[in-house]
Order: C-alpha cells, then structure tokens, then sequence
C-alpha cells in the first residue's frame, strides 16, 4: 500500500531527475543545503506542487493524473507538518485538531472522540482548551502533530518540524515523531538538524541542486552548517 | 451531512457580519439593482397587460375612393390579404357602412343621411395585422395599393403610449445590466475581503483535504444572504408602493383608461424573480471570486 517512488527532472531545476522508493513504515530524512530541492520534494509528495516530468505515486495515488478534483482524497491520507505550525490561532488547541476532521465531513461523535485521542497521544490533553498564543512553540507543534494525525494518515510529511523550537523542546517533538513511527506511520521529514540527525538514525537521503547525492540508512547529516 | 450545512451557512453569516460595511455596500447595490428590476418589471406587466388588450383591437380601416365598385373593392381585398402579415381582412360595402353609421348615429340624425341621393360612404377594408408592432408598416403597404384613398388608425394613440412605455422599460433593463454586473463586483469584492481574511485558513483546510466545494460553499452562501436580504427589501416596497398606488388610482392607469395589473397578481411574479435574482447575483459573485483563489 504505502509505496512512494518517484522520478522527475524538472523544469525549473528545483528537482532534475530524482528516484527514490519510501516503504511503508520508514522514517526518513531529507537534508540538504538550502534551496537544494528539499522544499519541492515535500510539495511534490501533497500535491502542493505539480512534477513537470516523471512519475510519483503515493499511497496508491497516481500524482501525475491525479484530477484537481481528487486532491483533497490525497491530502486525507497525508498528514503535513510545518516549521510555523500553521495552526488557527482564533481555535484553541482541541478546535484546531477538530478543524481538520470537520472540514472532511467526519460526524460531531467521532470528531470529539478522535481529537482527545491524538491529544492524548501527543500528550496534551490537559491543554486541549488553550489558544495557541497560550501554549510554547513546542506545544504548538505537537498540536499541530496531533492535527496531523487526526486523518491517521498513512505517511506523516514534516517540513523542518523543529525548525523554529529550541534544542529541548525539538527533542520532545522528535520523540513523539518517533512514537508515531513506531506505530507504523511513514514518516518523511525535510530537516537542517545535524544534532538529530546524527543522533536519532534513520534513513538520510541528501539532495543537492536537485538531485540525490546520498541515500543512506542510518546515515549522517554530513553538512557542516 | 446536515452539520456540514449548518457549518457552512454559520461561517457565511459570520463572513457577512465579519465584513460589516462591505457588506453592506453591496446589499446597497442589489437593493438598488433589484428596485430598478422591479420597478422595470411592473412597468413591463402593465405594458404586456396593455398591449394585450390593444392587441385585441389593433387594427386599421382603409377606405377606398368613393366611386370604386363592389368588386373593386373585393379586389382590393384580395390584394391585401395577399400582403404578409395579414390576419384577417374584412370588407364593410357601402350598404354595410351605412347601417353601421345609421345606428351610430341613432334615428333622427340617420335622417340626415337619408337626404343623400345616392350612397357617399365609400368602402371600407377592415384590417388586422397578426403582429400589432406591424401595422404602420401594413398601413403604409396598403396605402399604397392603388384605389385606396386613405387608411385610418383608430388606436394610433394607444399604439404610441405602448411605444414609448415599451422605450422606457427597454432602457430600464439596460440599467438593471448595468446594475447587475455592478451589484456583482461589489459582493465580489466583499467575499475577497473575507477570503484575505482567511487565507489561512483556507491554505490549512486544503492542506487537511477539504474539497474546493467544502471551501466554496461558505463564501457562496455569504454572497447568497447578501442577495436575499436585498432582494427582500426591493420586494416589500415595491409591493407596497405597488398597492397604495392601486389603491389610490382605482386600479385604472389615471389618464387612460387602461386597467392596472392586479396587485395580488404581480406580487408573487414579482418577488419570485426578484429574490431569484438577488440568490442568482450573491451566488454567482462567490462562484466568480472563489475560483480564482482555489487554485490548488
């Protein structure tokens, strides 16, 4: 089911001919210097972005002739986290959560049911009731992790997740990641950490001027910046 | 299913409120727009009604040369049935004319016509043209068929307060053009606001797989309530004006003698497709704004 292969020069250089397989289950990062590609991949992989040539296929979706039409049914088995959480800051924290299982429908039942499950997951069921300018940047992100699993998504994208959090609390965030894949979740996360990359092991593919200089398991970060 | 709706009509009020005076520009428009639909539009029943029953009437008479003989006339009236757009031709011979004229005039002034040796009417074609907006053209066609002396239009005026009155909705429906398109940008332009205002929100729900419809739907809903609430308005003082204008002129077009569309009777027409418009603007104006911010 989970199966992600893609290859695809792209016009605009962002990407110029990239193949990689992601199996179900693996926990990768993506690491590069800035503007190296790492950006386009992630979008690639939502549909944010279009490739101009190649093929990808994500949890059994054709990207390339997805219709516009079908993209949310992408997205519903995709969850996305980003470095600026993106969360609503007029909603708190359980109504963020709740926000992405209404606007696919889910009935009001099993809406309240699921959020104080992720929220628990994610170890902020005591806070489900506070605004997002009441929580740290660390608890920000895990609701914003919590949202992203709300869908149980097959593959959990994160673009540089720890990006705007201090050591410790990026650490936290890197352990409930982890608690996710151990449960079976893909997850896919585009990183500048060198500390937790070389800490943490995991899969390590490098991407350079739009292409893969390094795909690696348990590999290193290997930049010096 | 019925809480996706709920949903969707409460962000659009929210939308309307949140937008206060925008919002209310463009209710001004389509309150403006759809007074002017509706006011073109009882003219437009009155002038239909009217023109109906003119229409019934509309017809002219030509009159042939005093001398002509019985079976001139008959050809004469050959001729014109022959012409295009004819309905129906009759013929009133000289003995007809006068009986019809001996009873008009009533039984001592036929004396008078009595005086005449010999019969001085001359024969009369009656003709009714199938389009009544045709017969100055048939008028003038049969004026011209040699033996005809002279063709009378007994309803001229009639026809020409039915031009003009048909003029002046004409130009009316070109303002409501106009207006519509204007009364459309402007709640274009509010449901932008609402959409700047949430561009985030939109840029998460897509992230979170909505659908573009689940998206769309409070935005059209916002427009849909800004073109009710002004198509409402128009509707009852239109109506009302409507009724107290009957009331006081008795039901009859004060100076000619034509009788008004009964109220209760343009009322329903009249809110119907006002509101139907004012649902049909609103929603169109969020249709047009959202799909250029939806692009996936």
């Amino acid at each position: 089911m989970q199966d992600v292969w893609k290859e695809y020069p792209n016009g605009t250089q962002a990407l110029n001919g990239i193949s990689v397989r992601i199996q179900k289950g693996e926990f990768v990062y993506i690491v590069g210097p800035s503007g190296a590609g790492k950006s386009t991949f992630i979008k690639l992989m939502y549909r944010e972005e279009r490739p101009t040539r190649g093929h990808i296929f994500i949890n059994g979706f054709n990207i390339e002739k997805l219709k516009d039409r079908k993209i949310p049914l992408l997205r519903r088995t995709i969850g996305v986290v980003f470095q600026d959480f993106k969360l609503l800051p007029k909603l708190t924290a359980a109504e963020n959560v709740a926000f992405a299982l209404e606007v696919i429908g889910a009935p009001p039942k099993y809406i309240r049911k699921r959020v104080r499950e992720v929220l628990e997951q994610v170890g902020l069921e005591d806070k489900m009731n506070m605004y997002p300018h009441q929580l740290s940047g660390g608890e920000q992100q895990r609701v914003a992790v919590a949202r992203s699993l709300a869908n149980n998504p097959a593959v959990v994208i994160a673009d540089e997740p720890t990006g705007n959090l201090d050591p410790e609390t990026s650490w936290d965030v890197m352990r409930l990641f982890q608690r996710i894949n151990d449960l079976g979740t893909t997850i896919v996360m585009a990183t500048h950490n060198r500390e937790i990359v070389n800490t943490m092991r995991k899969r390590v593919i490098a991407i350079e001027n739009g292409v893969i200089v390094r795909d690696e398991e348990k590999g290193y970060y290997g930049y010096d910046d | 299913m019925m809480t996706r709706w709920l949903r969707h009509v409460r962000e659009g009020c929210k939308n309307v409120v949140r937008n206060g005076w925008m919002s209310f520009a463009a209710l001004s428009a389509v309150i403006v727009t759809l007074a002017v639909l509706g006011f073109s539009l009882i003219l437009t029943f009155n002038v239909q009604q009217m023109s109906n029953s003119v229409t019934g009437q509309l017809e002219f008479s030509a009159f042939l040369n005093v001398n002509a003989s019985e079976k001139q006339g008959e050809q004469v009236a050959q001729e014109i049935r022959a012409l295009p757009g004819v309905a129906s031709v009759q013929v009133i011979s000289k003995n007809e004319g006068l009986q019809q004229m001996k009873q008009e005039l009533g039984q001592e002034l036929s004396d008078v016509l009595n005086a005449f040796k010999q019969n001085p009417l001359p024969i009369q074609i009656v003709v009714k043209p199938q389009d009544p907006h045709q017969i100055d053209r048939l008028a003038k066609e049969v004026s011209e068929i040699p033996g005809v002396a002279a063709v009378r239009d007994p309803h001229k005026l009639a026809a020409a307060i039915f031009r003009t009155l048909a003029v002046v909705r004409d130009i009316g429906i070109v303002f409501v053009v106009g207006l519509v398109i204007t009364s459309m940008f402007l709640i274009s332009n509010t449901i932008r606001m609402t959409i700047f205002h949430r561009r985030r929100e939109i840029e998460i729900m897509k992230l979170v797989g909505a659908t573009n419809w689940f998206i769309r739907w409070p935005f059209i809903i916002e427009g849909m309530i800004i073109g009710l609430i002004g198509s409402v308005i128009p509707v009852a003082l239109l109506v009302y004006g409507y009724r107290s204008l009957y009331v006081k002129a008795k039901g009859v077009f004060s100076g000619l003698a034509f009788p008004l569309v009964q109220a209760n009777q343009i009322e329903v027409k009249l809110a119907v497709i006002l509101i139907a418009m004012g649902l049909l603007i609103g929603m169109w104006g969020g249709v047009i704004t959202v799909r250029r911010f939806l692009r996936v």
